[in-house]
């Protein structure tokens, strides 16, 4: 009799696919549902601000270069990692990430908190040429960065379209975003993208007079972990 | 293949002792309903109720605000601080010692425990704050201002208790008012073209490279005059003022014509960080980690 019914279902393929489709909905709907609406996956922390946008287009040169094919920008709760990298990473931090570069797949360190770890002319030499400043270094170079001139011709829409998908960027972030992406990177600019972005660094991040991808991939990398003050953060263990 | 025809094949015959058929036929092949093997069957059901009690013993069923926490109250945030407090309660004793003993007490004859503790906390933590720029096997990066820590060459001074300080305090730092500071001249523009020239040669001739011995002599005047403040009469150096012995081999930003001459037109200006959260909010290290790493650096090679 069951075996009867069934076949109903599996001569029918419009049928057998409406019922699939209900099942995997069903399961959809009970494992990523929850997610929206339950308190404890992103709890609330202080600190937490959309990128500026000289930071937003260095996260872009990450993208578009694949850094994430070797970085992982995740430190788990496990000894050995906080130790090394320092405090565990929250939902919170990449909770303006689109899209998120969590991972378990390090070639290289994880860049979660790598922000003050290092000078920028650090930074500079060792995108310049990494086995110059770590021997055993495997990464390749990225010396083109500081000749590629960055303008902001579009990260307005780049702001907007992160927008879009519910970063809280304002309208006067999207009216200053080309002026804030110049002052930035310039050692004397005006302190409005602090007032707008608290704890961005303003500074002339590669040494060189134009604001480059290098400027703007190095600001990222600065920034990355320090937005969160982690002596006044404390961790609710439920979670 | 004209003639070929679609004949239906022959209906599969079931012999005495076959199991039932599903019922499903494929071309006339009917599909016995054998029963699954019974370790199986119940390794499945088994895995059905362990899925259960697994739900129930740790955190699962999303509910309105939040999902079960499960009855054991498993949390990884508390799992690696508990985890992490038991390894500083083991280490607490060796800790608390490090940061009373005179530094110079530590070594392998008086005290091996603590000597060895030092040594593989201090080597961890020279990977994790000071291979950034030392590298990590802690030979700096020659000619990039990077300084060796293996070789006897020391710019702040290399006895124990001086790397002790160097380390907490830091080199030309604006977080601690305690670093060690001292500016070169930048000579762009104070010495003419035809000075540089020879105190280059000058400085070629006493590292004893290849030089030119005219202008060599003729840079000995201008040496004295302008840089032997800092580098001493005879160039070796002082530590007190971090200015490096120019007689040696060992150059941290380079022993080349042009690299010398560079460094004499817009000076070098190295940064250290302060290390010490005692001594400055910038600080990352405690005591018993930066004695730990001192004594690392001392046991390197160049301790004096």
């Amino acid at each position: 009799m069951a075996l009867e019914s069934h076949q109903k279902i599996e001569r029918n393929a419009t049928l057998l696919l409406t019922l699939s489709f209900l099942v995997v909905t069903v399961g959809g709907i009970v494992e990523i549902a929850p997610l929206f609406y339950l308190e404890n996956t992103i709890e609330d922390v202080d600190g937490m601000r959309p990128y500026s946008p000289l930071e937003l287009a260095g996260r872009e040169v990450f993208i578009r270069e694949g850094c994430y094919n070797c970085h992982s920008q995740m430190i788990r709760p496990m000894r050995d990692e906080v130790e090394r990298y320092g405090h565990y990473s929250l939902a919170a931090e990449s909770q303006y990430d689109h899209p998120f570069q969590w991972g378990s797949k390090r070639t290289g360190p994880d860049l979660a908190r790598v922000g003050g770890r290092y000078s920028d002319a650090w930074h500079v030499d060792h995108f310049t040429d990494p086995q110059s400043v770590v021997p055993e270094s495997v990464m390749p170079a990225y010396a083109f960065l500081a000749d590629n001139i960055l303008r902001p011709t579009y990260i307005v829409d780049l702001m907007r379209t992160h927008r879009l998908v519910g970063v809280p960027y304002t309208d006067e972030m999207l009216e200053m975003a080309r002026e804030d992406f110049i002052q930035q990177a310039t050692d004397f600019g005006d302190p409005g993208v602090v007032d707008r972005y608290p704890g961005a660094q303003q500074r002339d991040f590669d040494g060189q007079p134009e604001v480059t991808e290098m400027d703007a991939l190095i600001a990222y990398m600065q920034m990355l972990g320090t937005l969160v003050d982690f002596s006044t953060f404390t961790p609710d263990e439920s979670r | 293949m004209s003639d070929h025809k679609n004949t239906h094949p022959e209906e599969q015959k079931l012999l005495d002792g076959d199991p039932d058929t599903t019922g499903h036929v494929w071309d006339g092949i009917k599909e016995f309903n054998n029963p699954l093997p019974r370790w199986w069957l119940w390794t499945l059901y088994g895995t059905i109720v362990w899925a259960v009690v697994y739900t129930v013993l740790y955190p699962a069923w999303p509910l309105v605000n939040g999902a079960t926490p499960g009855l054991l109250g498993f949390s990884t945030r508390e799992n690696v601080a508990s985890d992490i407090l038991r390894f500083e309660e083991m280490n607490a004793d060796l800790r608390t010692q490090i940061t009373e003993v005179e530094l110079a007490a530590i070594t392998p004859d008086r005290s091996p425990d603590l000597y060895n503790y030092a040594i593989q906390g201090g080597a961890a933590t020279f990977a994790t704050w000071c291979s950034q720029c030392h590298g990590s096997g802690a030979a700096g990066v020659q000619a990039s201002g990077y300084p060796n820590l293996l070789d006897d060459d020391w710019l702040w001074g290399g006895t124990i208790d001086d790397i002790h300080f160097t380390i907490s305090h830091g080199i030309r730092n604006e977080d601690d008012l305690d670093a060690h500071y001292s500016e070169m001249t930048a000579f762009e523009g104070i010495l003419s073209d035809e000075e540089i020239a020879s105190v280059v040669q000058y400085v070629r001739n006493i590292s004893g490279q290849e030089h030119d011995a005219e202008l060599a002599s003729a840079g000995e005047t201008v040496f004295l005059d302008n840089c032997a403040a800092c580098h001493l009469d005879d160039g070796t150096g002082d530590r007190f003022l971090g200015a490096p012995n120019l007689t040696d081999a060992i150059w941290l930003y380079g022993g080349s014509e042009e690299a010398i001459e560079y460094t004499v037109r817009n000076s070098r200006f190295g940064i250290m960080p302060p290390w010490s959260a005692d001594a400055s909010p910038a600080g990352r290290l405690s005591e018993a980690e930066i004695r730990s790493v001192a004594v690392y650096v001392h046991s390197l090679g160049g301790g004096e």
